[in-house]
């Protein structure tokens, strides 16, 4: 089976269907499969469930989504950035569902693990815990959250060869791996395509098992949220 | 004279420890890392995915790849590494990290904290807030003793919580308190800022005071 696909949209050919749920990997704009969330708007998929740690910002990302009103259902941790979800949200359009962030992260590699349910003592004693069961452990309270899996996942590596096998590059990595995971098909953009076999075994950090299709995205323009630097010393100030 | 932001920041950093594993939220505990005892060995954990966190890069020197949960470009050290999301957690959750240094909005004389949500408003989610409380062996709150005008120290917290008995100890600009996170609730002022009175620090205070300093 040739897993490598010529551009996205033929990477999603055939998976799209209205009302489907979605995984989307990154952190903030970081390591977000930018092309892929392209070609789902270009697609015109609708009522569209949305499982991502964030929601871009406006215009970028799955803000795109957004502004298409392609996603009916968000569940993520923390959606602080974008202007027009909080717009959408507030109307009704727009359905959101709050998991704290290590539950979120929790329920996609359970889903993905085959896991249907397991405890947490995140969240105990607040509002994410109510009306689910809460148990007792040791003596200390713990709430049940369930897996969480998903008709697709579309994920954005660094690196990938023609088997599916995937490395990310630092801090882009977030998400993607246990995204990977966790759905009926995972679709996978990666900046640098290479042969099977060229990338070190040992080095893998999702195994192609889990990716269905890869695409190659070179170049990708990479967003920067919030642009921090420190000054460069002066060397003859003497100082540090 | 109450404590500046960077003193509260100073005074949060006499909480590390040589080896120690830390989380820093947004905002004044983020000044924390300015203030780690040279000689002192403090690694910094970013729920995003990276421990051992660098300071800001140069300028010209950002990697979009490389940030931390503020979504601030940041650089790394020779001590680094890089995980996904559910090890991130798996660590916080799981006891692993030492010392997790946050903003409240509300702190309960129990140890109870809120600070992500206020209802009417339009809330941004919780990230990583749950866990990080939940799991951490040690919980600090940095954060201003009044919110205009209003008590955040409180007998009970009035706004939704992001943990039950989760803190430790609060740092404000006006004194440092300890909680008792089990048996009978307790907040015992321990420190008091060049300047203030008992009395001033209990004036602004809603919840009952213990005072030992």
């Amino acid at each position: 089976m040739k897993k490598v696909q010529s551009n996205v949209s033929d990477a999603l050919a055939g998976v799209l269907f209205d009302g489907m749920t979605i995984m989307a990997g990154g952190f903030g704009l970081c390591g977000i499969p930018e092309a892929l969330i392209y070609a789902i708007r270009d697609s015109g998929v609708k009522d569209l469930t949305v499982i991502s740690n964030n929601a871009g910002v406006d215009g970028i990302g799955l803000g795109v989504l957004l502004e298409t009103k392609q996603i009916r259902k968000m569940i993520s941790s923390y959606v602080g950035e974008n202007k027009l979800f909080a717009q959408q949200y507030l109307s009704g359009e727009l359905e959101l569902e709050f998991n704290p962030q290590g539950t979120l992260a929790e329920r996609i590699r359970a889903g993905g693990a085959g896991i249907p349910a397991f405890f947490t003592k995140t969240g105990v004693g607040t509002i994410i815990a109510e009306g689910k069961d809460v148990r007792e452990f040791d003596g200390e309270s713990y709430v049940m959250e369930r897996g969480l899996f998903a008709d697709l996942s579309i994920v954005h590596a660094y690196k990938g060869d023609t088997e599916g096998n995937l490395v990310y590059r630092k801090t882009a990595r977030n998400f993607n791996p246990i995204m990977a995971t966790a759905s009926k098909f995972t679709v996978a953009e990666v900046e640098h395509l290479v042969d099977a076999g060229t990338i070190d075994g040992d080095h893998i950090h999702t195994p192609g098992i889990f990716v269905k299709r890869i695409v190659h995205v070179p170049n990708p323009t990479k967003h920067i949220e919030q642009r921090t630097t420190r000054p460069r010393l002066v060397a003859a100030s003497g100082v540090n | 004279m109450a404590w500046t932001r960077d003193q509260m920041a100073e005074r949060a950093a006499q909480e590390l420890e040589d080896g120690f594993y830390v989380n820093l939220g947004i905002g004044i505990p983020t000044l924390v890392a300015n203030y780690i005892p040279t000689g002192m060995s403090v690694q910094l954990q970013s729920e995003n995915g990276m421990l051992g966190m660098g300071p800001f890069p140069y300028e010209g020197e950002e990697d979009a790849d490389l940030i931390n949960a503020g979504k601030q470009t940041i650089t790394q050290l020779p001590t680094t590494s890089y995980f996904n999301g559910a090890d991130s957690f798996g660590m916080i959750r799981g006891g692993h990290i030492d010392l997790s240094i946050l903003g409240a909005m509300q702190v309960a004389r129990n140890g109870d904290l809120a600070n992500w949500m206020v209802p009417g408003k339009m809330v941004k989610g919780m990230g990583g807030a749950m866990d990080l409380v939940a799991g951490v062996k040690k919980v600090v709150v940095v954060m201003e003793h009044e919110a205009k005008g209003e008590a955040k120290l409180l007998e009970e917290c009035t706004l939704p919580l992001t943990g039950q008995r989760v803190t430790d100890l609060v740092i404000t600009d006006l004194g440092v308190f300890t909680i008792e996170r089990r048996g009978a609730p307790k907040m015992t002022l321990i420190e008091i800022a060049p300047g203030v009175t008992v009395e001033e620090i209990k004036a602004k205070t809603q919840a009952t005071l213990d005072v030992s300093v």
